[in-house]
């Protein structure tokens, strides 16, 4: 007695397949490292804003012999932002689609090549305690029970140059006839590896103080309207001064930023959320109670600048020679640049 | 293409300090003493009393001007007030082994209390402005019915 549907798949008997996205730069393009949402740190191909996004799709069939049925392959490239109180809805910001295959059927394994050329992308890739933004690849096999897809996350970093204006932040505060404070941070705006350079300047002084430190707060920010959200993380206390300052002492602050895990700072980012950066100037008197004063400061990333060796320079230039790398063209483009 | 340059990390300017500044008193010195108990009185009207001595002035307080202090900061001021010294209700009662609330470790130990009392709270810039700390701390006498409010300095 004949047991089986006619979709021998139904019960597991038909024909399966696994699919690997390959891209066509992987051996030079550079890898970072990206938090993932459990903390974990992976390591991505980082992506800048109008890169090329190419490669090749692998398709292998697991059952030699059988045939795979499919309603069509597409491969397709996503930028997305997803609020973790919110998973079911995604929200696209970048969606480009390619078809590999119209619907038929693969005797064999296959491979298609793709390319998504000059994409925009225009955020950096973020993880963060309330909201994930992320972009990735795709691969797609339509089937008519379920389909076979494959994801790979790209990683997204936006670069800036110096700012036109930073102007330094100089602000006196304090308590009527208590404490009053001039403090002073040489930038608004700082890059990542930068160093905040500044300095408090005491006015008066008729409190006991017992230590000064310069705390860096981060700050995310999901959801619009009513339903906003902060949520406060401290990325750094530093304490600056140690005892009991009097009127006329001036303390110095230098803090390298290098050495903590920031991003730049992303200001309503699709409408959805924002993530900013203060720095926060905590005094502490001898019955530990907490003065303070908070102000923001715009983070960016600053792009490497790339020197190559002499050797490195030889190698690709006797590849050049030799023919020996298939795709010079996009190699040089980007040397030339530099 | 420039090399990436080492940043600027020299202090940022000041104006030198002034030297009666640096090497004068501080003007955060407000240290307050609770010193010298005198049991006054005879009998069942024995009360404690302490001097209350500041840089310029020195006044003498019982128990329950400490206590009166404290309804008043509580009810007008945002501070939150320290806790006093306890009460020691224990040893008003009859018929104990010794002197109750006269006795010397006793007194000892309320007078440590009531010092730390003092000073945490004329140290609070929220405090320092209340006038009925600054009547506690510098007329001979308190007055219940003063006019609870600030003093302008």
């Amino acid at each position: 007695m004949h047991l089986f549907l006619r979709n021998m798949s139904f019960f597991g008997f038909g024909q399966t397949a696994e699919i690997d996205i390959v891209l066509n730069d992987a051996e030079t393009r550079k890898k970072v490292e990206h938090k993932t949402e459990d903390g974990k740190k992976d390591k991505y191909f980082l992506f800048y804003d109008g890169e090329t996004v190419s490669g090749k799709v692998n398709v292998t069939l697991k059952t030699p012999g059988k045939r795979l049925e499919h309603y069509g392959i597409k491969i397709e490239f996503v930028g997305q932002i997803e609020l973790y109180y919110d998973r079911g809805n995604h929200h696209e910001f970048v969606s480009l689609v390619k078809d590999l295959a119209r619907p038929g059927e693969l005797s064999q394994s296959q491979t298609f090549d793709f390319e998504f050329t000059h994409v925009e992308k225009p955020y950096e890739s973020y993880t963060g305690q309330n909201v994930k933004l992320r972009y990735f690849l795709r691969a797609t096999i339509s089937r008519r029970l379920n389909d076979i897809s494959k994801e790979m996350d790209i990683v997204v970093q936006t670069l800036c140059t110096y700012p036109e204006i930073n102007s330094s932040i100089k602000m006196e505060v304090g308590i009527e006839d208590c404490l009053h404070i001039e403090f002073e941070y040489n930038k608004s705006k700082y890059h990542l590896r930068d160093v905040i350079v500044g300095k408090i300047y005491f006015l008066l002084v008729r409190i006991k103080i017992k230590h000064m430190e310069i705390d860096i707060i981060k700050r995310e920010t999901t959801g619009t309207g009513p339903s906003v959200y902060h949520e406060n993380d401290t990325i750094a206390k530093y304490e600056i001064m140690d005892g009991a300052p009097v009127r006329g002492e001036s303390i110095p602050i230098r803090l390298f930023l290098a050495g903590y895990e920031m991003t730049p700072t992303m200001r309503d980012i699709n409408k959805k959320f924002s993530v900013r950066y203060y720095l926060n100037l905590v005094l502490i008197d001898e019955e530990e109670r907490r003065y303070f004063k908070q102000q923001e400061i715009t983070l960016w990333r600053k792009g490497d600048i790339v020197r190559r060796s002499m050797s490195q320079q030889a190698t690709i230039a006797a590849q050049r020679y030799e023919g020996s790398n298939p795709e010079p063209t996009s190699a040089q483009a980007k040397e030339e640049t530099d | 293409m420039s090399e990436a340059t080492v940043a600027d990390t020299r202090r940022l300017n000041s104006k030198p300090q002034d030297l009666t500044d640096a090497y004068g008193p501080p003007s955060n010195f407000l240290e307050i003493d609770v010193y010298d108990p005198q049991t006054i009185g005879v009998g069942r009207n024995r009360f404690t009393t302490y001097e209350v001595r500041m840089r310029e002035s020195v006044v003498r307080r019982r128990y329950s001007d400490f206590e009166w202090l404290k309804n008043e900061l509580e009810r007008d001021s945002k501070i939150v007030v320290p806790p006093l010294p306890g009460k020691a209700l224990k040893r008003q009662l009859p018929f104990r082994g010794d002197e109750g609330i006269f006795e010397e470790s006793f007194i000892e130990e309320r007078r440590a209390g009531l010092e730390q009392f003092i000073n945490r709270i004329a140290g609070h810039p929220l405090a320092q402005n209340e006038r009925c700390l600054h009547m506690f701390l510098q007329d001979e006498s308190i007055d219940r019915n003063y006019i609870p409010g600030k003093v302008r300095q």
